[in-house]
């Protein structure tokens, strides 16, 4: 199948807009933060905030009160979490922890979710025209994981905001989403062309998408991670010190609600990156002869697995919630970006597709 | 510290042996074992690793005289099996059964337990509602009110039991035992994995084996160019069949603006399988990503290459060689291949050519001849010559593919301008001093094969798929515990229900609300937003 070379021009052309884009957006969020830390604080010490589970009484019951109240109570971490009182107090400089649109609005903010909602669309074209004028999946070399990749946390972060308020980590998502595309137009620019016949396998399409999907969303737990830090520490000065600073991290909620979300998410990648590293070791069996080999990108991918693994295991782990946990996510996420940029390009293996 | 002697009871060896077991099965200790893990396997990424090139190890070693030999004792060039990684995981293994065995007779009891008792204050589980029916308005008595809740708790999957706490009456509910199961079944599914790798180890063999087209591989020891069997591997065991290379393809990139043009992008092998187990042989196509399964092995492509068909007569003019011969090329995308052809056969000397063969010759002036495509446009072959003694007699068993003409007195060189250069219009020269001729005949391709068996694979591969299930379930059936308790008092039924979940369950609140629902749907009650 020869090469459509017109669509090839037109994906490049629009990878670059979206990663422009994209960078609009994280201009947007940045500004979010800035400005509207400040008129959240003010619209909050002017609304009294009624947080009292209403009894139900007979035949009443109040669907938003209980939904409320649920949170606080339900979802704590074992042995982890604040004493009611002191929780109370951290409840009143940061965001609901249940994560839905309320509270003033933010036009910065949605000028953010409206830029990055085009970028996606725009980046859509872009890798799809990229596979068309290819005729295959565009996931076959270092450029195309990194837009691919981009394209599927612009998705995931935009899919997430329809069900909760994430906007808090937008700067850091919109930024991420901006380096990713400018580290492929600058670092990795590979022109459209045919797969070596190693990666000619619909193990290609299987393996690698779910693999690429994981680092997504280990992308926006990591920056949860690094939210749920400064956060924590936030939360310690506002109960010891009772200093109310870092604004912008108003619009952030709780440390222990970033946890809680974070490790849902994380969960989710968990069992995305098994299925990578099965399905990895049935298409190794398939193309190398052996389903594991400890080539280097194995190596690293199970060191991932592992990371994760444990990360999970922590959540049970008297000791090793809360900030342990975060830096755990952190370490897994270090990983995930040395598996795919150090290993892709410096290591010998296997793996070495990257194009260069 | 305290200053005071202290005098430990005296644990004995049971003791000790009771302590480390406990110690191990810590979830602490679990934590920083699995920790270990991937940290001791960072250095297997970085130091070359004898299972995957030994020859790089050699090269390691050679280029770090000092660090090298440590680092070969300190096993960095053999990390997965090594004392320390073994020791490790296997650490980590133990402290998985330690933890598994124990959480599965517990939970064995606990499905065939009724659930738990009701707690006297229901209003302090994460989730707690309640709902007041007026006596005025509503007739239900107490007892059918739990009946009705235990009825729908038992719809939704839960276990009921129905208590009868005198002035009142609750029901308790659990049920997502599944979530358990899961997880026991993931931590088993880890050993069971680990049991196919050793088995795999242990009676699998692997080998190697190049093939020209037109050859045929019968599956023996001695038709192995490399073969080398797992650790209790008898050799007795390798069972019949043989694979005939019909021919070889390869497809190339022709589309003149493409960045990959001139590369080759498939590669498609026809062979002969004859499985010699009573079935009729078979033609199939061996490809990358798509092996021949014969008899439990599996062939696999992995290499391919030009063998030039040369013939070579000797100074009495007999054919002293008359074959294909096999050019090995390192990597260039234009196919320069490196050919070593031993002559010993001929006479009065022995004869070595040593040369390349290039699938598009380019001659051009002043400088040696290149390949400019890795497709055969114009194979040529470019040879020195030798004549002398190879060395073969003296027993030590040489490489194919290399050949010492040190001792030897060259008869065609490039530096001599007496260089031989064959093509399709000249296919044959004449070697100075009457020692012979050589003849380019022709062109094969051959194909490079790795094979394998592996008996722990079906294992390793049930063992992931029961595991991946396993964790699913873990993390997605959730485990709850409801009670519902009425009590009659002035106001009326007062029915308080209460949720709580064992384990990871951001959706608890929703099934409050389920609940809720189902609750007034059967109770006939009206819900006013306030």
């Amino acid at each position: 199948m020869e090469i459509n070379e017109t669509l090839a021009q037109w994906s490049e052309i629009l990878m670059v807009v979206a990663g422009f884009a994209y960078t609009f957006a994280f201009i947007a969020f940045t500004w979010d933060l800035a400005v509207n830390s400040r008129a959240t604080v003010q619209a909050e010490e002017n609304t009294v905030q009624d947080r009292e589970l209403v009894g139900a009484g007979a035949r009443t019951r109040t669907a938003s009160s209980a939904r409320m109240a649920g949170v606080e109570q339900g979802t704590g971490a074992r042995g982890a979490g604040y004493k009611a009182s002191a929780m109370a107090k951290i409840n009143e400089h940061v965001a609901d922890a249940d994560m839905r649109y309320d509270g003033p609005r933010r036009p910065a903010a949605r000028i953010g979710v409206a830029l990055m909602a085009v970028a996606a669309i725009i980046h859509a074209g872009g890798v799809f025209s990229r596979g068309f004028a290819a005729h295959r999946v565009p996931w076959g070399n270092m450029y195309e994981f990194l837009t691919t990749g981009a394209f599927l946390v612009a998705i995931i972060f935009l899919l997430v905001l329809v069900f909760r308020d994430i906007r808090f980590v937008g700067t850091i998502v919109s930024g991420l989403a901006t380096l990713m595309m400018t580290v492929a137009s600058v670092v990795y620019p590979t022109p459209v062309g045919h797969l070596v016949p190693a990666l000619q396998s619909y193990w290609l399409v299987i393996h690698v998408s779910i693999a690429v999907l994981a680092s997504a969303i280990f992308t926006i737990t990591f920056s949860m991670a690094v939210l749920q830090l400064i956060q924590d520490r936030r939360e310690r000065m506002i109960l010891e010190e009772g200093k109310t600073g870092w604004a912008f991290m108003r619009l952030v909620p709780s440390a222990q609600t970033l946890e809680n979300f974070a490790f849902r998410l994380n969960a989710v990648a968990f069992v995305m990156w098994t299925f990578t590293l099965a399905a990895g070791a049935i298409w190794a069996e398939v193309a190398w002869g052996r389903y594991w080999g400890w080539d280097t990108k194995e190596v690293w991918t199970f060191i991932i697995w592992v990371v994760y693994a444990a990360y999970l295991h922590a959540r049970a782990t008297r000791g090793w919630t809360g900030t342990r946990s975060a830096w755990l996510s952190i370490v897994g996420y270090l990983c995930v970006i040395f598996n795919f940029s150090v290993v892709n390009v410096f290591f010998s293996g296997l793996h070495s597709y990257s194009g260069l | 510290m305290s200053s005071e002697k202290q005098s430990a009871p005296a644990l004995g060896f049971v003791g000790m042996l009771r302590w480390a077991w406990t110690q191990l099965t810590k979830m602490n200790t679990a934590m920083f074992l699995l920790l270990m893990v991937a940290i001791a396997a960072v250095p297997g990424s970085i130091y070359p690793q004898r299972i995957q090139d030994t020859a790089k190890v050699t090269d390691y070693i050679n280029a770090h005289p000092t660090w090298g030999p440590i680092a070969d004792k300190l096993q960095l060039f053999d990390v997965f099996s090594s004392v320390w990684f073994s020791a490790i995981y296997l650490l980590l293994f133990i402290s998985l059964i330690g933890c598994v065995l124990p959480r599965a007779t517990k939970h064995f009891k606990a499905m065939k337990a009724a659930p738990a008792r009701t707690p006297k204050t229901l209003s302090r589980l994460p989730q707690y509602r309640s709902i007041t029916l007026s006596a005025s308005t509503q007739k239900l008595p107490m007892s059918q009110a739990i009946e009705d809740a235990a009825e729908i708790l038992k719809k939704r999957g839960y276990r009921v039991e129905i208590r009868d706490e005198g002035k009142s009456s609750s029901v308790g509910a659990e049920r997502g035992y599944l979530r358990e199961v899961g997880n026991i079944l993931f931590h088993t599914a880890m050993i069971g994995v680990l049991i196919g790798v050793a088995i795999g180890s242990l009676f699998g063999y692997s080998g190697q084996k190049i093939m020209v087209e037109g050859d045929t591989f019968v599956n023996s020891l001695i038709s192995y160019d490399m073969f080398s069997p797992g650790t209790n591997y008898n050799q007795d065991w390798l069972k019949p069949y043989s694979a005939t290379l019909e021919k070889m393809d390869v497809t190339y990139d022709r589309q003149k603006s493409s960045p990959t043009y001139g590369k080759d992008i498939d590669y498609a092998a026809q062979v002969k399988v004859d499985p010699q187990n009573g079935e009729a042989p078979y033609t199939q196509e061996l490809k990358v990503n798509k092996p021949i399964r014969v008899n439990g092995a599996s062939l696999y492509l992995i290499g391919n290459g030009y063998a030039p068909i040369i013939k070579v007569e000797d100074g009495e003019g007999n054919i002293a060689y008359e074959g294909p011969v096999v050019s090995l090329f390192a990597g260039d995308p234009n196919y320069t291949s490196s050919v070593i052809l031993k002559v010993p056969d001929s006479e009065p000397d022995q004869l070595a050519f040593v040369g390349m063969f290039l699938p598009t010759g380019v001659e051009q002036e002043g400088a040696p001849p290149y390949s400019a495509d890795p497709a055969p446009a114009n194979p040529m072959l470019v040879l020195q010559s030798y004549t002398g003694d190879l060395g073969l007699d003296n027993g030590v068993p040489q490489n194919v593919y290399v050949v010492d003409t040190e001792k030897m007195t060259p008869l065609n060189t490039m530096a001599m301008g007496n260089g031989i250069i064959l093509d399709t219009q000249n296919t044959q020269a004449k070697l100075p001093d009457g020692k012979g001729t050589i003849t380019f005949e022709g062109l094969k391709r051959y194909v490079g094969m790795d094979i394998h068996y592996d008996p722990g694979k079906p294992i390793v591969l049930i063992s992931a798929i029961l595991a991946f299930l396993g964790l699913i379930i873990s993390l997605y059936v959730p485990r709850r515990r409801v009670w519902v308790r009425a009590h009659e008092d002035a106001d009326g039924l007062k029915i308080e229900y209460a949720l709580l979940a064992r384990g990871e369950d951001p959706r608890l609140m929703d099934e409050a609300d389920k609940l809720t629902e189902l609750f007034a749907r059967r109770w006939d009650l009206e819900f006013v937003e306030q």
